[in-house]
């Protein structure tokens, strides 16, 4: 069984985040990068899968020479080998040229699953992977909690609202976008970090990928959320202040 | 809370992407496996060898070493490994250290290829714990006085005598003992259930708590000649050994140095007194967490450059020396600074500080203590051994 994880590398988490003058991304030079936390545990469950079941588990990463890094962490905790579409830009990039772009590196391979983390921690879409299944033409599943496969079919558990859940039976090839928490991650271990070195990583240009194809949406400004703080002061007795307080909790800020 | 790193001087940008890995994975390992179970390990006087497989799996058991299953890392990932386990606690390193510097290099480097094949692959994944018995009731720093005998009889080796300070001593599957011979002192393997070899634990430590530390008995200990370690004579076999466990310590107390700083330096802003202002806004304050950053960075470039110089063969016992001598009382000092400026909080096992102030006492007194390391530096640079 072949599998394909599409992994990103994100801003490292609790980043101290500055936005670039022109208001189109955030400033780059000091932060420090990671693999984007869905998708690690989407490379985790491909490792599982490949214990399970056998094969090979290829990791596919979209983005600039510094992603590099994620890649072999990747290979560290046991991917057999790797794709790199090197693209400096992935910012100006929207998502179904993300998508085209992992799709044009996948179908070669014939991969009889995908999977990637069920959005960015950066960006935040939740897009990609479901863009991706419709230009590879094969059935997606979002939100996974849990995967088995038998005989050739897949059963996953999607995560729904209010602690529901939905079982769904669907054919491979197949993508699915998988949910934080899915699994227990493994660490790379040291004698993985040594072997990393001598893995295939195979480094595509975005041209070798098919094109990213011109943007449908694009970026219009990246900036910090606005404090717009009021207070509110209630008039009255105890009790219709009480009255009042309940209303806005209620109505309001929806917490009752 | 994730462990974030002291880097103040952009030392990581002297370190490799696969270093930078190593290093990610044992922080990890540490925060996620130690810490959240240190205090009550501490408080209880329990050791770490549950995680010894785990441990041995990740390659963190003789990790500078190669083949046989160890991780084949460089010196500086090693100390990388070093110091972030002791970031978690000082006892957990010298497990780590004990088994990988002082067991698994003596058979690796002075043993023969059937001890290393059957030793080495079961202590590098952690299924066999080792100790290493040097020191003696009354021979501590002196080493060359041990009263441990070692007699050939037939085709037997007879040991009589005692080693105590012995860290995982009674965990251990296997010693790596050292003897006097009629031939010098040697090196010899003895397995748990000889008859003949005891072990008994040290109790009353108020250090060193989450460490197994033991003493040994050999009464007519008789072990095969086979047990004996072929390829190492004289003193300066165990003292071989030493150096390397030295050069991890020399590494590891810089991570008890940025725990201890960097729990100080988050009190500080948060604790607040004289008009709600954070403690950290004081002169006093700043002078100390000043004094410890400059400090640990300076033992943190002493330790790198020490690692390349190993990297490349050129790291001797004299450098290592400095080293550990250094690096140590650094540690001890930031433990001291930091206990200070947490007020009375410093002295609770809710904070790492008190924890690792006690360990850093016996750290700065085994493996050479502060006194020996000097005079090797002082005979270094005039030529004169103080010490004889």
């Amino acid at each position: 069984m072949k599998i394909i994880v599409a992994i990103k590398q994100v801003p490292a988490r609790d980043s101290q985040l500055k936005i670039q003058s022109g208001a189109q991304w955030i400033e780059e030079d000091d932060l420090t990068f990671e693999i984007n936390e869905p998708d690690a545990y989407a490379l985790e469950e491909a490792l599982q899968l490949k214990e399970k079941h056998g094969g090979e588990v290829v990791a596919l990463c979209l983005g600039p020479a510094r992603a590099a890094s994620t890649i072999r962490e990747a290979l560290a905790k046991g991917a057999d080998r790797a794709i790199h579409i090197s693209e400096e830009s992935i910012n100006g990039l929207d998502t179904l040229a993300v998508a085209k772009l992992l799709a044009g590196a996948i179908k070669s391979e014939a991969p009889d699953l995908v999977l990637t983390g069920l959005q960015s921690d950066d960006l935040g879409y939740g897009q990609a992977g479901v863009v991706l299944a419709e230009l590879l033409g094969v059935p997606h599943a979002t939100i996974i909690m849990q995967v088995s496969i038998e005989g050739g079919t897949l059963r996953v558990k999607r995560e729904l609202e209010d602690g529901w859940f939905q079982f769904v039976t669907m054919p491979l090839p197949a993508v699915l976008t998988i949910q934080s928490g899915i699994n227990k991650l493994r660490y790379a271990t040291l004698m993985g970090i040594k072997k990393a070195k001598t893995k295939e990583i195979k480094v595509l240009s975005a041209a070798d990928a098919g094109g990213a194809g011109t943007a449908v949406s694009t970026l219009d400004r990246v900036y910090v959320p606005l404090r717009t703080k009021v207070s509110t002061i209630f008039e009255g007795d105890a009790k219709s202040t009480a009255a009042q307080l309940v209303e806005k909790l209620k109505f309001e800020v929806r917490v009752l | 809370m994730a462990f974030k790193g002291v880097d103040y001087l952009l030392i990581d940008s002297q370190f490799s992407e696969q270093e930078l890995m190593v290093r990610q994975t044992a922080r990890q390992f540490i925060d996620d496996k130690v810490m959240p179970r240190i205090k009550q390990a501490w408080n209880e006087g329990q050791g770490f060898q549950d995680l010894a497989r785990e441990m041995g799996a990740l390659g963190f058991l003789g990790a500078n070493l190669e083949g046989y299953g160890c991780a084949g890392m460089s010196n500086v990932e090693y100390g990388l490994l070093m110091q972030e386990i002791e970031r978690g606690d000082s006892g957990l390193r010298s497990f780590v250290s004990v088994q990988g510097a002082l067991v698994m290099y003596p058979i690796m480097t002075y043993g023969s290829d059937a001890q290393k094949e059957k030793w080495l692959p079961k202590l590098a994944s952690g299924e066999a714990i080792g100790c290493f018995g040097l020191t003696e009731p009354d021979f501590g720093s002196n080493p060359a006085g041990m009263k441990t005998r070692a007699v050939l009889d037939g085709s037997d080796w007879v040991l009589n005598g005692e080693k105590t300070w012995i860290t995982n001593g009674s965990l251990a599957d296997v010693a790596v003992v050292w003897a006097r011979t009629p031939d010098g002192i040697r090196g010899f393997l003895v397995e748990r259930g000889t008859p003949g070899y005891s072990t008994s634990d040290i109790h009353g430590k108020l250090s060193m708590r989450a460490s197994v530390t033991s003493s040994l008995a050999f009464s007519d200990c008789r072990v095969s000649q086979e047990n004996m370690l072929p390829n190492g004579k004289g003193l300066k076999a165990p003292l071989g050994c030493l150096t390397q466990a030295r050069f991890g310590i020399g590494w590891g107390v810089i991570g008890a140095a940025m725990d201890c700083y960097e729990t100080a330096r988050q009190y500080t802003i948060l604790r607040k007194q004289f008009d709600d202002k954070p403690i950290a806004s004081h002169q006093l304050v700043q002078e100390k967490l000043a004094v410890m950053i400059t400090e640990i960075t300076k033992a943190q470039l002493l330790a790198l450059h020490c690692g390349r110089l190993k990297d490349e063969g050129k790291l001797d016992a004299a450098h290592v020396s400095m080293l550990k001598r250094n690096n140590v009382a650094m540690a001890l000092d930031c433990a001291r600074l930091s206990r200070d400026l947490l007020g009375g909080n410093g002295i609770m096992d809710d904070y790492p500080i008190m924890r690792h102030l006690c360990n850093l006492e016996t750290v700065k007194t085994y493996e050479g203590t502060d006194h020996i390391h000097t005079l090797v530096i002082g005979e270094r640079v005039t030529g004169i051994a103080a010490y004889k």
